[in-house]
């Protein structure tokens, strides 16, 4: 089963940005890690993890939800959901543009609802792909509403973290805010006695972790992604000397207690569905 | 080109010694100066006016980060009676950068959780330069759970660069500590009034920045990110930080604007630096107005507002 998550169709994105450009379109992929050079087919097979060292690529958000629910049972939300620019910062509609045309995505987030082994769930996704996954108004909205959304329908919601940037700065203080309002959804999701599943992937920092990324039931990473509050340089300057050894990996996290288990991409959907069953959710007919 | 706050604040020094050396010469020789002074002092007010009337973003960060601003305990010590400082999050340790204790505000019990930094090089080390680990967030939570079973409003005073980003806060986990707050924040049954006294830092900020009200002081600053570290980033040059400083809408008129901040309050001419009487007077009037209002509230239509409050703030396009 599986093998066949990305069997399909090809889905966009899957020129990563780690494939280098000397290679020929598609047959070849290099890894970002431990410089092999793999053959796409195998490493596609291989959801994307490095046959080799066992490097988790980073993946868009709709394959991240090809790979974890139903076939064909994906629902997107709000997908009409687009970027204003309420401070006229200086090249933000320009950036919005490029990105967009770049990732094929409306903005850093994809949500909506489908069944994950047949429960039913609300999900949403940062995708490091638009502008760092960096959590401006729109990726704020689509996760409350698909938080929402789930505590509407009485099912689990599961929010999965692909962002590097944290908060949107040219959005500024209501940037910032997104924390406040995702935070408070969640919230309620917890107070209607309903199970809210995180998963951190490479990378997610800052704004996402100080809110919804710290905010689940149950928090998995799946292996060497980078998880923590700022960027490893910031620590590194403020503290005017070397960082640890894998200093905020997900190892690292789970080391100190952050995290509930690191997963392998190839285990996640029975990790996730054997949370469903504990949470009692209930299943789809 | 203006100058800065920093030469502007210089000069004004310079002037106030100029009126001192006069207020002297009376003394010492008897003779009756007044209409000199008075006009020196008009011109102090004058320039005050001048220059505090429309500062910039840029001005406001450096006023809001003016060592000389009243810090949490100025503010405590008078504007609170029998305040009682409670340490500790029960867990770990206990942070200076984070205070918190119960105290009157007239004759009604609050707790007072608030950021806290240091005057002189010793208490800057102790308070961390104002930058709360997980222990400082952790004792905020504990401290305003103590409020809510004695059902006691809770008040918060923002002022921080930003939370602690070292090795060891990343290790007892800084942003769970600041997302759990955040979390708890809406679910506690009192009511809670925010003032953003100083800087508003980011994260760090908002650890202790949900609530019924958010006030901001008229020369305070509440931004995403510290405008030095915008600039970095969006022109490679941390130097650039007064034009980063327009961009980010980090005054508080620019947050009132986005419904972020719900009241602004108003300080003394040339900054609360200058009188923190006046400044705790003012500020004092504001939380007692918004406490009474706060109590005619119910607590499930508090809870609701608190959430649909937050819940509306953001700014984007829908339909295709
Ligand atoms: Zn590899």
């Amino acid at each position: 089963m599986a093998n066949g998550w990305f069997g399909k169709k090809r889905l966009p994105g899957a020129e990563v940005q780690e494939a280098p450009p000397s290679i020929p379109d598609g047959l070849w992929t290099q890894c970002g890690k431990c410089r092999e050079v793999l053959f796409a087919r195998e490493w596609e097979r291989n959801l994307k993890v490095c046959t080799k060292c066992g490097h988790h690529f980073r993946l868009t958000a709709p394959e991240r939800i090809a790979m974890l629910l139903d076939e064909e049972s994906f629902v997107e939300i709000d997908g009409d959901l687009t970027s204003a620019n309420p401070l006229n910062f200086p090249g933000y509609d320009d950036k919005i543009r490029r990105h967009g045309a770049a990732s094929g995505l409306k903005d850093a987030v994809v949500s909506g609802h489908g069944t994950l082994d047949g429960y039913a769930l609300s999900v949403a996704v940062t995708d490091a792909h638009f502008m760092r996954g960096a959590m401006g108004s729109v990726v704020g909205e689509r996760i409350s509403r698909a938080v929402e959304l789930a505590t509407q329908r009485r099912t689990p919601v599961l929010l999965i973290s692909g962002s590097g940037g944290g908060a949107r700065m040219e959005e500024g203080l209501l940037s910032l805010m997104q924390m406040a309002k995702t935070s408070a959804s969640i919230a309620r999701h917890h107070d209607a006695g309903l199970m809210t599943i995180i998963l951190l992937t490479d990378p997610s920092l800052a704004g996402i972790m100080a809110s919804w990324g710290s905010l689940g039931d149950v928090l998995l990473a799946e292996p060497g992604a980078q998880i923590g509050f700022v960027g490893e340089r910031v620590s590194q300057q403020a503290h005017l000397g070397k960082v640890p050894q894998g200093f905020q990996s997900s190892e690292f996290q789970l080391t100190h207690g952050q995290i509930d288990q690191v997963v392998h991409r190839k285990d996640l959907r029975d990790t996730l569905t054997l949370l469903l069953e504990f949470a009692g959710a209930p299943g789809v007919a | 080109m203006t100058a800065s706050i920093e030469e502007f604040e210089r000069a004004i020094a310079e002037l106030e010694t100029q009126i001192e050396r006069v207020r002297k010469l009376t003394r010492d020789q008897g003779l009756d100066r007044s209409d000199e002074i008075a006009k020196l002092e008009e011109l102090k007010s004058d320039l005050l006016r001048k220059r505090y009337g429309k500062p910039t973003g840029w001005d406001k960060t450096q006023i809001a980060r003016n060592p000389k601003r009243p810090f949490t305990l100025d503010f405590v010590r008078l504007m609170f009676s029998d305040f009682t400082e409670l340490h500790g999050d029960r867990l770990t340790g206990e942070d200076g950068a984070m205070v918190g204790g119960i105290a009157r505000l007239n004759d009604q019990w609050i707790t007072l959780v608030g950021h806290q930094k240091g005057r002189d090089a010793s208490e800057r080390h102790h308070r961390n330069f104002g930058y709360a680990r997980p222990e400082g967030y952790r004792k905020a939570l504990r401290l305003m759970r103590l409020s809510e079973k004695f059902k006691r409003p809770i008040i918060c005073f923002i002022d921080t660069p930003g939370a602690d980003c070292s090795v060891t806060s990343e290790e007892h986990g800084i942003s769970e500590s600041i997302a759990r707050n955040i979390h708890e924040m809406f679910r506690l049954r009192v009511p809670i009034i925010v003032v953003i006294t100083g800087e508003g830092g980011s994260g760090g900020a908002l650890g202790i920045g949900i609530g019924d009200r958010v006030l901001m002081l008229e020369h305070s600053i509440y931004s995403v990110i510290a405008p030095e570290g915008c600039a970095a980033i969006v022109w490679r040059d941390a130097k650039r930080g007064s034009e980063a400083a327009e961009v980010l809408g980090l005054t508080p008129h620019q947050a009132k604007r986005f419904g972020i901040v719900d009241e602004i309050v108003k300080e003394p001419l040339g900054g609360a630096q200058r009188d923190y009487d006046a400044a705790a007077k003012s500020l004092k009037d504001a939380l007692v107005r918004n406490l009474a209002e706060l109590h005619q509230i119910q607590t499930e239509e508090l809870l609701r507002s608190r959430y649909d409050r937050f819940r509306s703030l953001g700014v984007f396009h829908a339909g295709s």
